[in-house]
């Protein structure tokens, strides 16, 4: 498919670069309203379109002003000169400042508990002797299965009998259960290259198992379980449904105000948080690429 | 084994007398009951968060005390109310009475006037338009007095016709199937008969049917869009595959919402599409201008580009192993290419098509976010009604019972997808 080789008839010349041309008409609808969507964050009319000042390039249709917003809207004096109590009043107020700060919050924690859970779980199910492995799988990564709106119903309930909705220990626990399963996945991935024999050889060589453990199981698996704590971290980044159920306005994250933004008066700023949201993405997308080409090259495996 | 000695019925044992067999089964039970303590903290957290609560939400779909509670001598007596065509007897009309009149007074814990509520909501649920039959009779129960027949008529003439019986016969067992039957457009009449529900109810036939058929196109649609590309991807030389595949992987890492909020600004009536159509002539200004984005239309877009990478990454892995050899072999055995592909190259990425499709499909059929956001009226799907009902609606036994059959769906394709291609191969990103 590469190349074409010189003795294609006009009807293969034909086929091959009407096939390309429908695979980059495929990979644009997939990346081109991401990229459209960029350079209007940076509009200075708080229009979704692009006008004629834009297409020309001038410096005058751009700003930053919607980014600005971000830190300003909900603030208690927004028109106060920058300074320290301009700070404290939008770390305080913002409402996107407000969210942002709940994102992370729910989501490290939310992280932290998955990615516990689900390396020891990862561990166990890998192990040789483990019963019913199958059928305990296939109910631990239930979570990334079933639909998003039966499980936020049900939390939705059960979390109101233990008082727990509307806090923000339930909203960790539903999204610490609801990114387990990606970092079982990971783990129990990166443990199934395992070489057992390197564990073998670390007792023979007079390793107590918890040294095997710390010196070389821990850092041959560690890529993997980063990778599944991204995952999970993204999961609760980007959950939406569950925190409409589970919450309040105190515990408002960043998709949740965009939900609301889109469903009620659907303004730039949206645009601005989205462009810094895809901005993360990109970040996560190289340290996972990272963290794969270490691990194969651990692994002693080409990287590919 | 120098130190091993054979016992005398063929076991081994070690110098130190112990038999070599029951010492590995202590070991392999000790290696066992390890992995199990490793499994179990988190087999435990997802049991408590998320099965658990699950579980009790769909029983909710079938258990439904609130007649029985607020009216149990009345249930009783109903069912001495065997010939539907004529009025259930006296004694049921007193029950009545006595129940309602208990209620009022506060009920079994004082919340008897909260339960009327509850009951007169519940009943309206079944038989549309009884709920201020219930109210107005509860105000009045004190001054109803024997003949009660006569007295319940003259309350509200809606006591001298046998629906209203028959709902409260249907409702009265504390399990009963009524909210699965209303998840299918059905309901049984005042024989207890299966039927149709009034046209004006029918919407959860077209709502599942609709369901069912935007997944399947969705499905459709990316395997026709994701096959060229994956093949496209897994033949290119790896410097330029591994360019083009960030096209792929960050929509797939990109959030949901950022990918719906990217779409309104496409496809929107003002939208930078229609806009650039404009430019080159194409659409006009206004209303003429077709609407894109608010109705069926946007679903299916919107949908197709966030579970497009779900299906371009397991062809992709794939298409990745397959050498280049077969087809070669392929075409110099005399195959033109069409045949080649339909018999050689095809059936070898069936693996990843399956996976792709299921993952899909499954994904599809519970989608809720991005409906609800570019959906509009006719592109709503069953995860929207689900919604609608826990959060407006507060039918929360129907919630639970639309839920409960979704999800028997999803679990049978996951049992598929674990068929065909193991939860143990199941790989992200």
């Amino acid at each position: 498919m590469s190349s074409l080789p010189p003795y294609a008839s006009p009807l293969e010349i034909v086929w091959h670069y009407a096939f390309r041309v429908f695979c980059g008409a495929v990979l644009v609808f997939l990346i081109m309203p991401i990229l459209v969507m960029i350079p209007l964050s940076f509009n200075a009319e708080p229009y979704f379109t692009y006008n004629s000042d834009m297409v020309a390039l001038k410096p005058e249709a751009y700003s930053t002003r919607w980014y600005v917003d971000i830190f300003k809207n909900g603030m208690a004096d927004p028109h106060q000169d920058f300074g320290f109590s301009f700070i404290a009043d939008s770390w305080n107020n913002a409402q996107w400042i407000h969210s942002m700060k709940n994102s992370f919050i729910i989501g490290i924690f939310a992280t932290i508990i998955s990615t516990f859970l689900g390396t020891l779980a990862a561990l166990g199910l890998t192990r040789a002797h483990m019963p019913y492995r199958k059928l305990i799988t296939a109910i631990l990564i239930s979570p990334m299965i079933v639909p998003i709106i039966i499980s936020a119903a049900g939390m939705f309930f059960f979390y109101s009998d233990i008082g727990l909705s509307q806090t923000f220990p339930g909203i960790i626990l539903a999204h610490a259960a609801l990114g387990t399963p990606f970092v079982v996945i990971t783990v129990t991935a990166t443990l199934s290259g395992f070489d057992n024999n390197l564990v073998r050889a670390s007792a023979s060589l007079g390793a107590t198992p918890q040294r095997t453990f710390f010196k070389v199981i821990v850092p041959l698996i560690a890529p993997g379980v980063i990778s599944g704590g991204l995952f999970a971290f993204i999961t609760s980044f980007d959950e939406v449904v569950a925190v409409i159920f589970l919450t309040e306005f105190e515990q408002r994250t960043i998709p949740r105000q965009m939900w609301s933004g889109l469903r009620e008066q659907i303004s730039p700023t949206i645009l601005a948080v989205a462009t810094i949201l895809v901005a993360i993405s990109v970040l996560l997308l190289i340290t996972l690429e990272v963290l794969r080409r270490r691990s194969e090259r651990l692994r002693g495996m080409s990287p590919g | 084994m120098s130190d091993a000695v054979a016992g005398k019925d063929g076991d081994f044992s070690i110098a130190d007398g112990q038999n070599l067999k029951q010492r590995l089964r202590k070991a392999t039970s000790r290696a066992r009951w390890q992995a199990v303590f490793m499994v179990a903290p988190l087999g435990v957290f997802v049991l408590l968060t998320f099965i658990l609560p699950i579980a009790q939400m769909l029983f909710r779909s079938v258990d439904d005390p609130v007649v029985s509670d607020a009216l149990p001598q009345t249930v009783v007596a109903l069912e001495s109310w065997t010939d539907r065509s004529e009025l259930p007897e006296e004694a049921v009309y007193a029950a009545l009475a006595a129940d309602l009149k208990f209620l009022r007074a506060g009920g079994a814990d004082g919340e008897g006037k909260s339960l009327i509520g509850r009951l007169a909501t519940r009943l309206n649920f079944d038989t549309s338009g009884v709920r201020s039959t219930i109210t107005k009779t509860a105000r009045k129960v004190k001054k109803i007095e024997a003949p009660f027949k006569e007295a319940f008529i003259k309350a509200d003439k809606k006591w001298g016709q046998p629906d209203i019986w028959a709902s409260i016969d249907r409702l009265g067992g504390a399990v009963n199937s009524t909210q699965f039957l209303a998840a299918l457009d059905l309901r049984q009449d005042v024989n207890g008969d299966i039927v149709s529900q009034p046209e004006v109810r029918q919407i959860y036939v077209t709502l599942w049917l609709r369901t069912l058929w935007i997944s399947l196109l969705v499905t459709v649609i990316c395997v026709a869009l994701a096959y060229p590309v994956s093949y496209l991807l897994a033949t290119l030389p790896l410097r330029i595959s591994n360019l083009l595949i960030i096209c792929v992987l960050l929509p797939f890492w990109t959030s949901l919402l950022v990918r719906t909020t990217s779409w309104i600004v496409v496809l929107g009536q003002n939208g930078v599409l229609l806009e650039a159509l404009h430019l080159i002539g194409l659409v006009g200004e206004g209303a003429d201008r077709p609407q894109l984005i608010y109705n069926m239309t946007g679903t299916i877009v919107a949908m197709t580009h966030i579970l497009l990478p779900f299906m371009v990454l397991p062809l992709y892995s794939v298409m990745k192993g397959i050498s280049p050899s077969y087809m070669r072999a392929a075409r110099s055995l005399g195959a033109n290419p069409t045949l080649a592909f339909v018999r050689v190259y095809l059936p070898q990425t069936v693996p990843g098509l399956g996976a792709g499709c299921i993952l899909v499909f499954i994904l599809a059929i519970g989608y809720y976010i991005t409906p609800a956001l570019v959906g509009g009226q006719d592109g709503q799907l069953i995860s929207n009604f689900i919604a609608y009902h826990m959060q407006r609606s507060l039918n929360w036994g129907l919630a639970a019972a639309l839920g409960t059959m979704l999800l028997a769906g999803v679990m049978a394709l996951y049992w598929l997808y674990d068929k065909i291609v193991g939860i143990n191969n199941m790989k992200l990103g």
